[in-house]
């Protein structure tokens, strides 16, 4: 943060654009993974697990193997592990989905400080980031404009998804066995085969996302390196009202109030250091009482969604 | 308040659109409900079901688990043995168990209250670090009184602090539709937030520089130890509060209203329930029991509010009260059974060379399991009762 202190002023609002892409990207990935699997007709609490497995996957495949793009690879699948458990058991009769996440996320979170305990000290290659900022000498603006391609992925794959659930035959299954299961099953449907890989395929970019907080920002192993991400992409969905493209802009906005406090911290703003960093919690709990009624369903919410199977 | 109608009585009251028949009084909520045959002189059978289906699944979370340890190079029955030594073979093993129990115990009815209301509130955590706040901002102000006194202030405003904090939620979920696992959630976050706030900023005790904390409560007004035991008066406020839980629930009209709401919530208020206020009243109780736990961390075990209160027992409570299927009574047993197992976390690394995650690995497949064996109920037809 001492890059943020030669701009002065100046430093905080780049701080926190900087924050918006780079904290940004993990909520990016997550939400896009839990919109789809809730777009399906199930909620996924235990994507938290998945990051967690994933960032240790992802650190360990790295080290061992000195290749990154190895362990991106291995973190996604090894979410694929984990959500294929959650579609089994979540899709259980008399099942809360609920329930099952924070099982996942006892269990996941388990695996991951078990297996992830030698590598706490090991260093791993990491992802390279692509220079946005080559136009200007100061390093904080380089460092904010310092992007990883995983960011162009993950914007990429949300608009893909808004494709794919408006105009694909593939993507009107999804939204039909989300909204109508009984429906989706008389049209001949597989309605397990569809959560099953709705879950599977969302924690495969919840594992991306896991990678990338181990292996590009913050860029090592620790037991505390998801902070609840995961979780609370299950807000983010709900706040971006199931679109997959509200998702990206619900992301970079918890990214950059993320990057609020340590950023006012810099410029010596520290007297509320510790409520400005729960500022992206109190930003979600206000959109949700703001924007959530319970006189009706809210546009984009899946019918079966929260129903027992 | 209105005494419940009989599920006739609704019936016949709204003809168009055919609400869904009131489920008996004992069944559980919502998706968790399974069918009781209505005579009670063959319950034997599903009572044999409801004790051999979760023994059944801990069984096979035990056989899964040892695989798992086995795998990694340790005894599998060495470390069941480990456990068991650690967490209940001494009185001292047992006596630790049931310190870190009491907490639990406390959580558990955090989420096992409104459970019972067909809501899943995770907001334990959060009620807990604010519990232990505002007892130990509560006790630093009268804390020139008699060491009673300062405990009860504690205690009350402990439960007052938590209470409120879940019944926020219970008031977003009823009034603006917000979903509780998620505002709850993000409570627990807004919590320790501002515990880390107020421990490093007003009510920091200047003396505390490796850890902030706040400034301390006298040696002398902390609650003492049970007799001679290194067990303190906690795990009484724990088991009092659950069997308390229990007979709110199961015994009086209130518990009654609480579970009609559960089981069908549109049929609650067809028999003119006062849905929020039981909604709101409930959450409230269910958020004085983590609250408590929070002013016994503080009034007994650390003396100071500092962020050593966040350290899982929220968690810990979500899956005792999943475990114990919503029930006050067997969140006593279960939590004394998870204290064991947390407190034998060390010797599995000194004697066994495994990370103390071990015992996290070993709950979430603990939990898994449970929640697998829910949807066994029904499926064994040895358990079913003959039609005659």
């Amino acid at each position: 943060m001492t890059d943020a202190e030669s701009l002065g002023w100046w430093g905080v609002p780049i701080a926190v654009l900087g924050g918006a892409l780079r904290g940004g990207t993990p909520f990016l990935l997550v939400s896009a993974g839990e919109c789809l699997t809730e777009k399906s007709g199930k909620t996924n609490l235990g994507l938290e697990g998945v990051l967690l497995i994933g960032a240790m996957t992802a650190y360990a495949v790295s080290v061992n193997t000195g290749n990154p793009w190895a362990g991106l690879l291995a973190a996604g699948m090894a979410g694929m592990v984990l959500g294929f458990i959650h579609a089994v058991l979540a899709q259980q009769p008399k099942v809360n989905d609920i329930a099952a996440g924070i099982a996942m996320i006892i269990f996941g979170s388990g695996l991951a400080f078990f297996f992830g305990k030698a590598y706490i000290q090991p260093v791993a290659e990491q992802l390279p980031g692509i220079e946005f900022g080559w136009w200007s000498s100061h390093p904080a603006i380089r460092s904010a404009l310092r992007i990883c391609p995983l960011f162009f992925f993950g914007v990429a794959v949300v608009f893909l998804m808004q494709w794919f659930f408006e105009s694909t035959r593939w993507g009107l299954f999804v939204r039909a066995v989300g909204d109508k299961p009984d429906a989706a099953r008389a049209m001949g449907i597989s309605v397990w085969g569809v959560r099953t890989c709705s879950i599977m395929a969302g924690s495969f970019l919840a594992g991306l996302a896991g990678a990338y907080l181990s292996l590009y920002y913050p860029g090592s192993w620790t037991e505390k390196i998801s902070g609840g991400q995961g979780m609370i992409a299950v807000a983010l969905v709900i706040f971006a009202r199931w679109n997959p493209v509200g998702c990206l802009w619900a992301s970079l906005l918890f990214g950059g109030a993320q990057a609020l406090g340590p950023a006012l911290q810099s410029v010596g703003i520290s007297s509320y250091y510790y409520l400005f960093n729960a500022s992206p919690y109190i930003l979600t709990l206000l959109v949700m009482v703001l924007t959530c009624t319970n006189k009706k369903q809210l546009a984009g919410q899946p019918g079966a969604l929260g129903a027992s199977s | 308040m209105d005494e419940p109608k009989p599920a006739s009585v609704i019936a016949s009251a709204t003809a168009e659109p055919p609400p869904e028949p009131l489920p008996p009084p004992e069944t559980q909520p919502g998706d968790i409900a399974r069918e009781r045959p209505p005579a009670r002189a063959l319950q034997w059978r599903s009572k044999v079901e409801a004790l051999v289906i979760p023994c059944g699944a801990i069984a096979v979370a035990l056989v899964l688990f040892g695989i798992f340890v086995w795998t990694q190079g340790a005894n599998p029955f060495a470390v069941f043995a480990s456990i068991y030594k650690a967490a209940f073979a001494s009185t001292r093993s047992f006596e630790n168990t049931l310190v870190r129990a009491a907490p639990i115990m406390l959580c558990a009815l955090g989420t096992a209250i409104p459970l019972r209301l067909g809501m899943v509130v995770i907001g334990n955590e959060g009620a807990l670090v604010m519990g232990g706040l505002m007892a130990t901002a509560a006790g630093l102000l009268v804390v020139e009184a008699p060491a009673l006194v300062v405990q009860l202030t504690m205690a009350g405003a402990g439960m007052v602090a938590g209470g409120t904090w879940l019944l926020i939620v219970g008031a977003l979920k009823h009034y603006r539709g917000v979903n509780e696992t998620i505002s709850s959630l993000l409570m627990n976050f807004i919590g320790i937030a501002l515990l880390n706030q107020a421990v490093n900023s007003w009510m920091k005790d200047p003396s505390s520089l490796n850890k902030p904390s706040s400034f301390p409560i006298p040696e002398e007004k902390m609650l003492t130890p049970l007799g001679t035991t290194d067990v303190h008066w906690g795990i009484v406020f724990g088991v009092v509060f659950c069997i308390v839980a229990y007979i709110l629930i199961h015994k009086t009209t209130f518990g009654f209203q609480i579970r009609t709401i559960g089981a069908n919530i549109r049929a609650a208020q067809l028999a003119g329930l006062a849905v929020g206020k039981v909604t709101l009243v409930t959450c409230f109780i269910a958020g004085a029991a983590p609250g408590l736990a929070g002013m016994v961390e503080v009034a007994a075990v650390h003396g100071v509010a500092n962020e050593s209160l966040n350290v899982w027992y929220g968690n810990a409570g979500i899956l005792v009260a999943f475990l114990a299927r919503q029930n006050a009574l067997a969140c006593i047993v279960v939590s004394v059974m998870l204290g064991g197992l947390l407190a034998s976390g060390g010797i599995l690394q000194r004697s066994h060379q495994l990370p103390d995650a071990t015992i996290l690995v070993f709950q979430g497949i603990v939990f898994l399991c449970i929640l697998y064996s829910e949807s066994l109920y029904g499926k064994f037809s040895i358990f079913q009762e003959k039609k005659s």
